[in-house]
């Protein structure tokens, strides 16, 4: 082989693992990336029933219902829309109502949610980024306090 | 008095650094020799003023000094010790300070090891690092003081967030940044090279030691900091696809494609160009993981846009320096010769697919991390990438390279032979066969689990059979072989540990198929069935702790009713601060662990638990110790110490009678 048919082979090897590449980043694209809605979004947007989301909010006051085997039953609000959430599972260390939370799983029908994953990650805020934004655009996130406004 | 010299030695140390960047430069481009000599006392002056400035802050937190804001905001005086001095790099300003202090200690070690390089190469590589140094210096003391003051001061301070108060992570982060900053020196040299146009296989030699160090201090730093992430959140994961998990991943992986490269370029002057773009690959991806972790920018989009400063700030450094080296790259490198050839298959054509493979994996995880910051910043729309996107792009990319990693290493320079290298490797094959049959019948299904371990033999076998067959040969005694053995290179011992020490990783991540998951309630009296074991609790207490309250559930494992060992979970809430943290009680059994880790509290008192039993997952980071070995072994390699110092030279020859 010559350098150059060699310099050939190797560009060519080198273009196809990036074109591998690109064909397994979208595809991989298509099924595996998880979109955000708070309860607003999810009454305007109205995700076909059965997609996958994350969801989040804050802890409806006194809906927090627990049952056999772990289910809890409760409802994600932003002050405007709700969501019924039921979820089989052990909640995080800051599961508590009126508390922010972030859910990931199933929409079963509109308003209603089975989640298979209930987030435990807050910031130095004790609020999950993602609810903290859909609080703000719904303005019941008081800037500067640490705990959105109208809640004790 | 002790914190204003810390803040003033900061300020001296970026006016010698201003002095290092610019007068060495000047004499390279001058041919002045007097210049180029400025550059390695400034050096080693500039880093000594930076360790006076972090050893002010230290002193600062270690007798906490409340009139300090950082040490108010970090530290109480009722915090032990190893957190007090921890404190110091477990904070915005003080972690910037240690990675100036770092990108210093590079500059220094260059200055009094590196004796052998050509002068004007290491006034450039010196000047580079100088810039370096500059701008980040300016922008502590511009955007991140660590030594502001406040009057009246605070009588006490507000701690540090307790689930950093870990020795975990008292080390992780200077283990971490020793290899994120440390290939700063390999992005200098680049630049340096491009400068002098000494790019050749000589200055591959002078650049592989500290490729190699920053390599060693990155692979520790991932896995103490994975070790932790498993022990500390609870979740029994050790790897969460997080954005500051892989800012730290793709440097690694641009790292090891450049570490092999650049053995291309040192052997067969061929590659050049490509190693030159590596080593600025390498430490741009180190400069974005500072961009994504420091500016804030994770934490919140709006957040970063509404307070700007700092984030505009690294994100200009990071412009100018991968602008600035991919244009000097453009505008050099264009001159060079390629250097030697060889055919496809071939230890070349080998490390040349694992070059490939690496970036490209790299590059997966460049757009996994990067993709859902762009498109929430360009349309608001809010999207989450996890460890699914990164099973189905990275996995399927960096598969291949564990069954090629054993083929290469027995291929010849210049033109291999695959039928023999194949032939050599029968005794991996065969190794990675019985035990896939031995596990098969042990453990059984996933067959994910059953292919992965059989791979990792294939590895932990294969990365062997080159050094055993110049060890071995019929009819040799033992004394012999012995002999042959410690007068193999180190570096080739080295390669097959960390080889090796990959493949150990391998097999304690598809032991996580075979590993046994529970989630229920527990109460005082349960046993719990637990794959091979039975879990005792033996009581639920509560605890008081110094700072924090503890739900407690000491309980035994037990082997078929004799107990075995005792582990201790705890849930601790610290009411200063709102918080819970989880303390996994963790036994290890041989390899394996069990791990028990408690949540909530229900009406009726018993707790909710989370109970893994995971087979052999201690290997996975005690695959990462073997890598570094491998490393450190390569790195006291003769021909390595040659290129690094003179004096080295001269006791290695003394001390070499035959060979």
């Amino acid at each position: 082989m010559t350098r150059k048919s060699r310099r050939l082979v190797l560009i060519a090897a080198a273009l196809g693992m990036l074109g591998v590449a690109a064909g397994l980043v979208l595809f991989a694209m298509r099924d595996n990336i998880v979109f955000f809605y708070g309860p607003s979004e999810l009454a305007d947007k109205k995700p076909s029933p059965g997609s996958r989301l994350r969801i989040g909010g804050l802890i409806k006051e006194g809906s927090v219902v627990r049952g056999d085997n772990l289910k809890v039953d409760f409802v994600v609000t932003d002050g405007k829309s709700d969501v019924a959430v039921v979820y089989v599972g052990q909640t995080p260390d800051l599961f508590r109502e009126g508390q922010g939370v972030v859910a990931e799983g199933v929409l079963v029908s509109p308003g209603r949610f089975r989640a298979d994953s209930v987030l435990a990650k807050h910031d130095e805020k004790y609020m999950p980024r993602e609810v903290a934004d859909a609080l703000k655009k719904q303005g019941v996130w008081n800037e500067g306090a640490d705990k959105p406004a109208g809640k004790p | 008095m002790i914190v204003e010299t810390g803040h003033y030695a900061l300020v001296l140390a970026l006016a010698l650094a201003l002095v290092q960047a610019v007068l060495p430069l000047w004499g390279v481009l001058r041919r002045d020799g007097a210049l180029m000599a400025i550059a390695a006392p400034a050096a080693v002056t500039q880093f000594i003023f930076l360790a006076v400035s972090f050893a002010a802050l230290t002193h600062a937190h270690v007798v906490s000094d409340f009139s300090v804001l950082n040490v108010i905001e970090n530290s109480h005086s009722l915090k032990p010790m190893i957190y007090k001095i921890s404190g110091v790099w477990g904070n915005h300003e003080g972690s910037m300070l240690l990675w100036v202090l770092i990108l210093g200690l590079f500059g220094a070690m260059v200055a009094l090891f590196s004796r052998m390089m050509p002068d004007d190469l290491r006034a450039a590589v010196l000047s580079t690092q100088a810039w370096l140094g500059s701008a980040f210096i300016l922008f502590i003391l511009l955007t991140s003081n660590p030594f502001a003051r406040v009057s009246p001061a605070p009588l006490e301070g507000r701690d540090l967030n307790p689930i950093l108060q870990d020795p975990g992570l008292a080390i992780h982060p200077p283990l971490l940044y020793v290899g994120y900053v440390g290939f700063s020196i390999v992005f200098s040299f680049a630049a340096g090279a491009l400068i002098c146009g000494r790019i050749d296989a000589a200055w591959a030699r002078f650049a592989r030691p500290w490729t190699l160090l920053a390599w060693i201090f990155l692979t520790l730093g991932i896995a103490m900091g994975s070790y932790w992430a498993y022990y500390t959140l609870g979740w029994g994961g050790f790897w969460f696809w997080d954005p500051v998990e892989n800012a730290s991943l793709m440097p690694w992986l641009a790292g090891t494609a450049l570490l092999h490269s650049i053995v291309v370029m040192e052997k067969r002057d061929a590659l050049k160009i490509w190693t030159i773009f590596l080593a600025i690959l390498a430490f741009s991806l180190s400069l974005l993981g500072t961009f994504l972790v420091r500016s804030g920018v994770l934490t919140s989009v709006h957040a970063f846009a509404s307070d700007p400063q700092r984030g505009v700030f690294i994100l200009a450094i990071l412009v100018f320096f991968i602008g600035g080296a991919l244009g000097l790259f453009a505008w050099r490198a264009s001159a060079l010769k390629s250097g030697g050839i060889f055919a496809p298959i071939s230890r070349e054509g080998a490390l040349v697919a694992n070059n490939l493979l690496l970036t490209t994996s790299c590059a997966t995880v460049f757009v996994g991390t990067l993709y859902p910051l762009a498109l929430e910043a360009l349309t608001g729309e809010k999207i989450s990438v996890g460890a699914p996107f990164f099973n189905l792009t990275f996995g399927p990319i960096i598969a291949p390279v564990f069954l090629l990693m054993p083929i290469g290493q027995v291929l010849a320079w210049k033109r291999g032979d695959l039928i023999g290298a194949m032939q050599r490797l029968i005794i991996a094959a065969v190794a990675a066969l019985a035990a896939t049959r031995v596990l098969a019948a042990m453990h059984g299904e996933p067959v994910v689990a059953l292919i992965g371990s059989g791979v990792a033999t294939w590895l932990i076998v294969g990365s062997f059979v080159e050094v055993f067959g110049r060890v071995f040969s019929s009819g040799a005694s033992l004394v012999v072989m012995f002999a042959r053995g410690v007068g193999l290179p180190r570096s080739a011992w080295g390669t097959a540990f960390a080889h090796a020490g990959f493949g150990v990783t391998l097999l304690g991540l598809a032991a996580t198929g075979w590993g046994v998951e529970k989630i229920t309630t527990i109460k005082a009296g349960d046993v719990i069935e637990l794959g091979p074991w039975q879990v005792a609790v033996q009581s639920l207490d509560t605890r008081p702790g110094p700072n924090f309250r503890a739900n407690i559930a000491p309980s035994l494992i037990m082997s078929g009713g004799v107990a075995i060992a005792t582990i201790e979970p705890a849930r601790r809430y610290y009411p200063s601060r709102q918080m819970s943290t989880t303390e996994a009680g963790i036994a290890t059994i041989g390899l394996g662990q069990v791990y028990v880790s408690l949540s909530g509290e229900n009406p009726d008192g018993s707790l909710d638990a989370r109970l893994y039993w995971k087979p052999l997952v201690a290997l996975i980071w005690l695959g990462a110790l073997i890598m570094g070995f491998g490393g450190a072994l390569s790195l006291s390699d003769r021909r390595l110490r040659m290129g690094v110092a003179r004096r080295a030279k001269a006791a290695a020859v003394a001390a070499q009678p035959a060979e």
